[in-house]
């Protein structure tokens, strides 16, 4: 049991809250923070709702007392903000004491600061700074360089399964003896870019999002950041961590299908959902709660939907996707949903898939209505991501 | 835990062939930008897929195929790739129609095939693999990282072989935008923190089982942020080695004032003769030490009396990578 991989700190920015206590409250009480865009001009702005994290650029810039001459990107502010919270949970004072890592993840990068200045970089010296912020690994570095981390850093980007890939290269770190604690998790700041991309494929919805309706138009974008701090156990107990949950499974696989469509089996998802069983040495009925990666497109929830029929038969168990609350937050999406799946854990609770009102025709399955308090031991979450990238993630109580 | 062998490669560069290199046929770089040689794709991909499939998915298809077959692996177990800047052709071309048309009359197609693991998703799609699939984009050490991943799942025996790959693209706009920038080098201007950048895919596979193909055994890699006074020392140590077990290093300099006194380590712990650079033959671009990587693996394989060699790579003191090979 010493060598398990335990969660020991969480830190989350998110449409609906700043902290994971703000995002805990927020879910109990069905505070929605998907409403209109305000942060950037779009000619799309009444016709898409998004969730939008709550503070300005210059706001986070100053409560993370970075200096005003700075090159960071919204994406990697919101990055520094909750990989913070997550360390200081963790109760982590030198974060070079042991072999300790970060790996970060992100759908876009820099890019909502890249488009901003795409054009004006040939004849605006003041904004070249940003140059460099194009690559992926920048919000990552910006986050390592703010915590002093020395050790392995790096970045993944498989699309929306990004953040949930991350936690298990974590893993596989620690138990490969390779690493005794690692950051991980993912940021996305909301960018023109995205909004375009999701819109000329057609699946941003003009309404709240309702994932496993029948009536469903599609997702809202989200913008967050969440971190969690994964660490071998015997390290957490021989500083007296509070262990706030356990990795205890999880499982990547490719629906080799379509570079963005889902197969209408979920295959991809199906293996990914099997493979994390294995590992967590669990049975079907040792699952008490999805969260589901539900993004509310006609394409994922039928897939997904399918692909839990197929694991779960007629008994699967009582699941909901958070992203009426805080909009589909991409890159990020895993590591927000894994913060949720932790709570979950912790206080006993399966949180309510919020503006289901028609059940799927092509489903016998219907997601969770309302907050439901009962005892939970284990929780699957699961993130798909274009390209065919499927991961699930299990989690169980300390 | 099982050991790791390099069984199968493949690139596309600037440079005409893919793999056999040797000194003599190596051509070095002399400019700020430098477009890959492309093979002909079409024995490999029907011609109307080629024409509209990104540089990057093109390159990485084709070189994943010979590294594979090299292998003799059909569908690999896993396919990891890294890169730092993506599908940065598609990315460009979405960003400037978005820009230019006011977020008016845009196509998905640029914009689907701009994600990061695009070339990831297309190679796992061509072969039919539904196995494990990562893309890492962590700057210079991205395709370490996916070198990382995999070496890491075959010793933990959570798969029997793996592909890994690198792949970068060079972007036109993103070049401009780099070159004011004083980041790239143009034709006739070296900047104090300016780079020659090239383009290219490489691709290996990783295997638990040593075979008349391999090229080497990988021994070990390391990755950090930065780098401490030990940090090289440590890693040999953890290997049982000191520096005068190595024969070759092969380093990511390339006499740039990019480079500084970053690889000085290097140069006060080894031979000239000992170290081998590579950069020049590819440019300086993110995924440039898979090309490394490939040099060394063939270098082992063909010459007598090397028993182990380091790869050593960083860029401005950031992200500072060693890969550890050895005979086989």
């Amino acid at each position: 049991m010493q060598n398990r991989i335990v969660v020991t700190g969480m830190g989350i920015i998110s449409a609906i809250g700043q902290t994971v206590e703000e995002n805990y409250r927020a879910l109990l009480s069905h505070q929605v923070g998907v409403g209109t865009l305000t942060l950037f001009d779009s000619i799309h702005k009444d016709h898409i709702k998004v969730g939008e994290v709550k503070s300005t650029t210059k706001e986070l810039i100053q409560r993370l007392h970075i200096p005003e001459d700075n090159n960071y990107t919204r994406t990697a502010l919101l990055g520094v903000y909750a990989a913070k919270q997550a360390v200081e949970q963790a109760d982590i004072q030198d974060i070079n004491a042991v072999r300790t890592g970060l790996i970060s993840s992100t759908s876009v990068g820099g890019m909502d600061f890249i488009e901003q200045y795409y054009q004006s970089f040939q004849t605006d010296a003041a904004v070249r700074k940003y140059v460099s912020s194009q690559e992926a690994g920048d919000s990552t570095e910006k986050i390592a360089d703010y915590l002093g981390l020395q050790g392995y850093v790096s970045t993944i980007s498989t699309a929306c399964s990004s953040a949930a890939n991350a936690l298990m290269m974590g893993c596989r770190m620690i138990k490969a003896g390779k690493l005794d604690r690692v950051i991980v998790g993912g940021t996305d700041a909301l960018s023109k870019f995205t909004v375009n991309g999701f819109n000329t494929l057609m699946i941003l919805s003009d309404t709240d999002n309702t994932p496993f309706d029948q009536h469903r138009k599609g997702l809202n974008l989200g913008e967050a950041a969440a971190y969690l701090v994964l660490e071998r156990e015997d390290v957490a107990l021989a500083r007296n961590q509070a262990i706030l949950g356990v990795v205890a499974g999880y499982g990547n696989a490719n629906d080799a299908y379509h570079q963005t469509a889902s197969s209408e089996d979920g295959e991809g998802a199906f293996l990914a959902m099997q493979k994390a069983l294995i590992m967590a040495n669990l049975e079907e009925k040792d699952i008490d709660y999805i969260n589901a990666h539900g993004t509310a497109t006609p394409n994922n929830d039928l897939s997904e939907g399918r692909a839990i029929q197929r694991i779960f038969g007629s008994q699967a168990p009582v699941f909901s996707s958070t992203k009426p609350f805080t909009g589909h937050t991409l890159a990020a999406a895993g590591a927000i949903e894994a913060v949720y799946s932790i709570l979950a854990l912790q206080h006993n609770v399966a949180f309510a898939n919020l503006n289901h009102t028609t059940p799927m025709e092509e489903l016998t399955l219907v997601p969770q209505k309302e907050t439901l308090h009962k005892p939970i031991q284990a929780v699957m979450s699961n993130s798909f991501g274009f390209g065919g990238n499927c991961s699930t993630i299990i989690f169980t109580k300390a | 835990m099982k050991k790791v062998y390099i069984n199968g490669l493949s690139s596309i560069s600037i440079q005409e062939q893919t793999r056999n290199f040797t000194v003599e046929s190596l051509k070095k770089i002399e400019q700020g930008v430098n477009e890959a040689h492309q093979p002909s794709y079409k024995e490999l991909i029907a011609p109307a897929m080629v024409r509209r499939m990104a540089k990057g998915v093109k390159m990485g298809i084709y070189t994943a195929h010979f590294a594979l077959e090299e292998a003799q692996i059909a569908v690999p177990q896993a396919i990891i790739t890294g890169t730092g800047l993506g599908c940065l052709v598609d990315s460009e071309k979405f960003l400037e129609l978005l820009l230019e048309n006011n977020e008016s009359y845009l196509t998905p197609t640029s914009f689907i095939q701009s994600t990061h693991n695009t070339v990831g998703g297309q190679i796992a799609l061509h072969l039919g693999c539904k196995g494990y699939n990562f893309t890492y984009v962590h700057q210079n050490s991205s395709f370490e990282s996916a070198l990382l991943d995999g070496f890491l799942q075959i010793k933990a025996e959570e798969v029997e072989n793996a592909l890994i790959g690198g792949i970068d693209e060079v972007g036109k706009t993103t070049i401009i935008n780099q070159q004011v920038a004083e980041l790239v080098n143009t034709a006739d201007t070296v900047f104090e923190k300016g780079i020659n950048t090239g383009e290219g895919a490489t691709f290996f596979v990783l295997d638990q089982h040593q075979a008349q193909t391999s090229y080497a055994e990988l021994v070990d890699i390391h990755i950090s942020n930065t780098k401490t006074e030990t940090s090289l020392v440590d890693f040999l140590k953890q290997n049982s080695l000191t520096a005068k077990d190595i024969d070759l290093v092969f380093v990511g300099n390339c006499d740039l004032p990019v480079d500084q006194q970053y690889f000085d380590e290097v140069y006060n712990t080894w031979n000239q003769e000992e170290i081998v650079t590579y950069k020049e033959y590819v440019g300086h671009h993110h995924t440039a030490s898979s090309f490394g990587l490939l040099l060394a693996a063939e270098r082992m394989k063909k010459e007598d009396g090397i028993q182990y060699i380091l790869l050593y790579n960083q860029f401005q003191d950031k992200d500072y990578s060693f890969i550890l090979l050895k005979k086989c």
